[in-house]
């Protein structure tokens, strides 16, 4: 498709596409995404969307929306504020219009501007008329008119499947636009609706009628370009944080030597884990619904106990019921990844959106003394080596590992530069098939460098053994009620979680010199942070940011960092979790950035909140 | 019966007693039960490696600690869930699950009922006792109602479950019933327990001698009173086999005097009807209300079993799709390359 207007040249938008959960929002901002993603500009993405399936049509719970940050250079969120709002009704409107820039474009569908609508979603006026707009630049478009018309002569769809396709229409416009390739997604239409050619036909002309308003309609006289990012060379494909996950669990378990067994219960976010692992059978993974959490949790754990890889993923309020059984596999020191993809609480709170509020939970929502390696992964991208990494702790280890994801990384996307498999650490378990002490076996005998006992699962010939909840005597395994042993046990338990800090990287400071202010954070703040610090950097400040990836046991060298800073900030969306964690077992005296919104951070408030800190 | 090597395999009730010391109470049913599952674990021709004992919380939940085979100990209520996840990823394992009522009853009911709809090939093994006995002496969801306890000081107020009435209801494909000094009933029914593929529920009633002595004497003292189920023959029972069953139009079954109604109004055992109204009118029988208990195989049918329907998925996915590669599935979707500047 040829383009004849002029071409301005961009560094960096930030569209949000916004309507009713129906008008297919997050279908349009992921090809959106794909297109940008394929012409070679770096990019974050953040859908957001109300936990509601189907939310009544036009109102303002109902608004789902996707923004997408994309730029000529690396990039680090989604954004903080949309340049360009695309709202398919009224109440897309109102919802989003304090997101963006003042000075913004905003691209509206009229035909949703009636009466109806507007009244439901509490306009009194109408905002296209009465001037309150005019502070941005707004295209009015008859999205659902022109649709409509564009279909006049495809056959057998009925009027209101017509106008359904104006979301196409809208990414044709805007693939226009920011003169985005656009065969991906003619090819993804083809694809996606090949047993309803009509719809294929539909879906088509809308796209390919929406990018032709944008080159004939006088509305837009210009387009932009923002030209590919500089990107370390390779091969890349858009992922979110939980196929990432997902992918990553594969991974590991071709790399441990061991079937996959996930057990799981439908959560938000959590649920497409288990979506996406049913997809996977071919390699040998097994993904059982299980009747309730708890039963999710147990049955991995018994999948462990026969030598799999077990696996249960989860939100809050799931891993809340799982907790006894990950006491369990701390008495039965067997590995057992759990997934919790951290959503804002309490209680059932707001399930699509995120929250780092876990971390205490997963610490220490657990009777007695029971330690489990936390590992959180800081960038959508990300969950793939996380959760290579937290299987792989479990398994040397034979200890439950938490992997501490979130609702923003489970959904969130950006290029991911797809890994060599040989760059991926090996770590093949080995089961324990002989007798270890004479002519017996004795289950919790460590291997002194990991203090991991023996795995030794059943169909061992001669290494018959029992296991269980009640405290074991040292070494034996057997049922032991003496204090002395239980007091040892404890400390073994302690001591073997501890000692993973020799097996992790030590924590990585990015200071450029002479700062101050240490800005540590973990979990999804990454991009935020990291952004933030570029830019007060830009302003001659100085500081240092270091983000931790594993939560349980902190790297080894965390104490010296922390104290090696005048100040210390720590953003989280908590209210001080990690923060309480440093001061009681560093004496440090970090302060907090907190908000707990169920949004991710700006980078312009973590800016505001450090140049506090670095002034002071 | 062969072992893994080809040879007969030649283990004996020794072999499989744990070094462990039994800690049950004197007197405890447990004991007998375990004798007779140690006695009967020879029968299986299977070795002791690829057999496992998984167990909840309770005074049964420790028997696994007792049999010299894998074996784990778990939390209140979760060995059939536990179980599953170890049946489905090992199906050459022969996996036991060891339930009291208040295990599997009360705090586990959900993953009974879930475990015996899903037909997960697991044997479960339910000693009732109607009593919480390791907690010393509370009510338990088989307990009569109106019973007196420490926590229901003016008797219970709950009406009791009926353990082969909720494994009917939940469709399990093979139900038994089975007392614990009964070393001969209770090794027929262990025996078809084993031979069944799928799940199998099996509740053994069992005397707790401390907090609920006497509970089952009405069959265990008294064999005139215990109905031996056999399939294809007609219920009947008593001394000289003067009384049977009958089935109502309504479903229901009743206990009678065979001289009353004659023997071909006697009703045939038939464990493998399709339909589970039969053995559940079984199920209602009970000696308070009719002065007799059946005993043996209600119901044994066959149905897919859930850890053959998920290794045939992975097959036929495999088949269509080949063995998986991860390099193509991690370049699946749009890709796209930079080339180095």
């Amino acid at each position: 498709m040829a383009k004849s207007k002029p071409v301005e040249q961009l560094e960096r938008v930030v569209i949000r596409f916004a309507g009713d959960s129906g008008d297919g929002m997050q279908l349009t901002g992921d090809r959106f995404t794909s297109e940008t993603a394929v012409f070679g500009n770096d990019l974050a993405t953040l859908p957001d969307f109300p936990a509601e399936i189907r939310a009544p049509a036009g109102s303002l719970p109902g608004v789902s929306g996707f923004q997408v940050h994309f730029a000529d250079h690396d990039i680090l969120t989604p954004g903080d504020q949309p340049s360009m709002l695309v709202a398919m009704n009224p109440a897309a409107l109102k919802v989003n219009l304090p997101d963006l820039v003042k000075g913004g474009t905003i691209v509206v569908n009229t035909d949703a501007f009636n009466e109806r609508n507007l009244q439901k979603a509490g306009y009194e006026s109408n905002p296209l008329e009465d001037g309150s707009l005019e502070p941005y630049h707004v295209h009015a478009v008859a999205l659902s008119a022109m649709t409509v018309e564009a279909l006049k002569d495809v056959e057998g769809i009925t009027p209101r499947e017509a106008e359904r396709s104006k979301n196409f229409f809208a990414l044709g416009l805007m693939s226009w636009l920011y003169n985005r390739p656009v065969e991906g997604t003619l090819y993804f239409i083809e694809k996606r609706f090949a047993k309803r050619p009509e719809i294929v036909e539909a879906n088509t002309k809308a796209f390919k009628a929406g990018w032709n308003y944008g080159e004939t309609s006088e509305d837009f006289s210009v387009s932009y370009e923002i030209a590919p990012a500089r990107i370390a060379p390779g091969t890349y494909r858009q992922i979110a944080g939980n196929t990432a996950l997902a992918y990553g669990l594969v991974a590991a378990s071709r790399l441990a030597g061991l079937p996959l067994f996930l057990g799981a219960y439908p959560i938000t976010p959590a649920s497409s884990v288990l979506e996406d692992l049913a997809q996977f059978k071919h390699f040998g993974v097994r993904t059982f619904q299980a009747e309730d959490e708890i039963a999710a949790a147990g049955a991995a754990l018994g999948a462990a106990f026969g030598g799999a890889l077990g696996v249960t993923a989860s939100a809050g309020p799931g891993i809340v019921l799982k907790s006894e059984t990950v006491g369990l596999a701390v008495a039965l020191e067997l590995p057992l990844v759990i997934v919790d993809v951290q959503r804002a609480g309490p209680s059932t709170g707001m399930p699509t959106k995120p929250e780092q509020a876990d971390l205490l939970m997963v610490l220490f929502g657990r009777n007695s003394e029971s330690p489990v390696p936390v590992v959180a992964p800081a960038t959508p991208a990300d969950c793939f080596g996380a959760a290579i990494e937290a299987a792989r702790l479990a398994v040397t280890y034979r200890t439950p590992v938490f992997l501490l994801s979130d609702a923003y990384l489970a959904n969130g996307s950006e290029p991911w530069r797809i890994p060599d498999l040989e760059s991926l650490p090996q770590f093949p378990v080995e089961f324990a098939t002989s007798l270890n002490d004479g002519d017996s076996f004795l289950p919790y005998k460590r291997d002194p460098e990991t203090l991991a006992r023996p795995w030794a699962i059943p169909g061992t010939p001669g290494l018959e053994h029992r296991i269980g909840g009640l405290e074991k005597e040292n070494e034996t395994g057997n049922v032991s009620y003496d204090p002395e042993n239980h007091d040892l046990m404890v400390q073994l338990r302690a001591a073997k979680v501890a000692g993973i800090a020799a097996d992790i990287p030590e924590l990585d400071v990015d200071d450029p010199g002479g700062a101050d202010t240490l800005v540590l954070g973990w979990g999804s703040t990454y991009g935020a942070i990291v952004a933030a610090a570029r830019r007060i950097r830009s302003s001659g400040r100085k500081v240092a940011t270091a983000h931790l990836r594993y939560l349980n046991p902190f790297p080894s060298n965390t104490g010296d960092v922390l104290r090696s800073y005048d100040k210390v900030l720590v953003p989280e969306m908590n209210l001080g979790q990690l923060r309480m964690l440093l001061r009681s077992q560093y004496l440090v005296d970090a302060v907090g950035y907190n908000k707990v919104r169920g949004r991710p951070f700006r980078a312009a408030e973590l800016v505001e909140a450090m140049t506090a800190l670095v002034d002071s | 019966m062969s072992g893994g090597n080809g040879n007969p395999l030649q283990l004996t009730a020794k072999d499989f007693k744990s070094d462990q010391e039994v800690r049950w109470c004197p007197g405890c049913g447990d004991y007998a039960i375990l004798n007779v599952i140690q006695g009967f674990m020879p029968e299986l021709g299977i070795e002791r490696e690829r057999i496992v004992f998984v167990s909840g919380i309770g005074c049964a939940a420790r028997f696994p600690y007792y049999m010299d085979t894998y074996g784990m100990h778990s939390i209140h209520g979760r060995a059939p869930a536990i179980a599953t996840g170890l049946a489905v990823t090992r199906p050459d394992l022969s996996v036991w699950v060891v339930t009291g009522d208040g295990d599997a009853l009360s705090i586990g009911g959900n993953h009974l009922i879930h475990v015996l709809r899903r037909n997960v090939n697991l044997k479960i093994l339910l000693f009732n006792n109607r009593i919480y006995g390791l907690t010393k002496g509370q009510y338990s969801p088989t307990s009569e109602l109106g019973k007196v306890t420490k926590s229901t000081p003016m008797g219970s107020l709950d009406h009791p479950f009926n353990p082969l009435s909720v494994a009917i209801g939940a469709e399990a494909s093979f139900v038994a019933r089975a007392i614990d000094t009964d070393k001969k009933g209770l090794t027929e029914v262990l025996e078809a327990a084993a031979r069944h593929r799928g799940s199998a529920f099996v509740e053994i009633l069992q005397n707790c001698n401390i907090y609920n002595d006497g509970a089952f004497d009405y069959v265990r003292e008294s064999k005139d009173n215990r109905i031996y189920l056999r399939r294809g023959e007609r219920i009947r029972f008593g001394p000289d086999g003067e009384k049977g069953v009958i089935q109502h139009t309504d479903g229901s079954a009743q206990v009678v005097r065979v001289a009353d109604v004659g023997e071909q109004a006697l009703l045939v055992h038939d464990p493998a009807h399709r339909e589970p109204s039969l053995a559940f009118a079984l199920s209602r029988l009970q000696f308070e209300t009719d002065g007799a208990l059946p005993l043996g195989v209600f119901r044994a049918v066959e149905r897919p079993v859930y850890d053959d329907l998920m290794s045939e998925q992975l097959e036929r996915s495999t088949q269509q799709r080949g063995e998986g590669d991860l390099e193509l599935l991690l370049r699946s979707g749009d890709t796209w390359t930079i080339g180095s500047a």
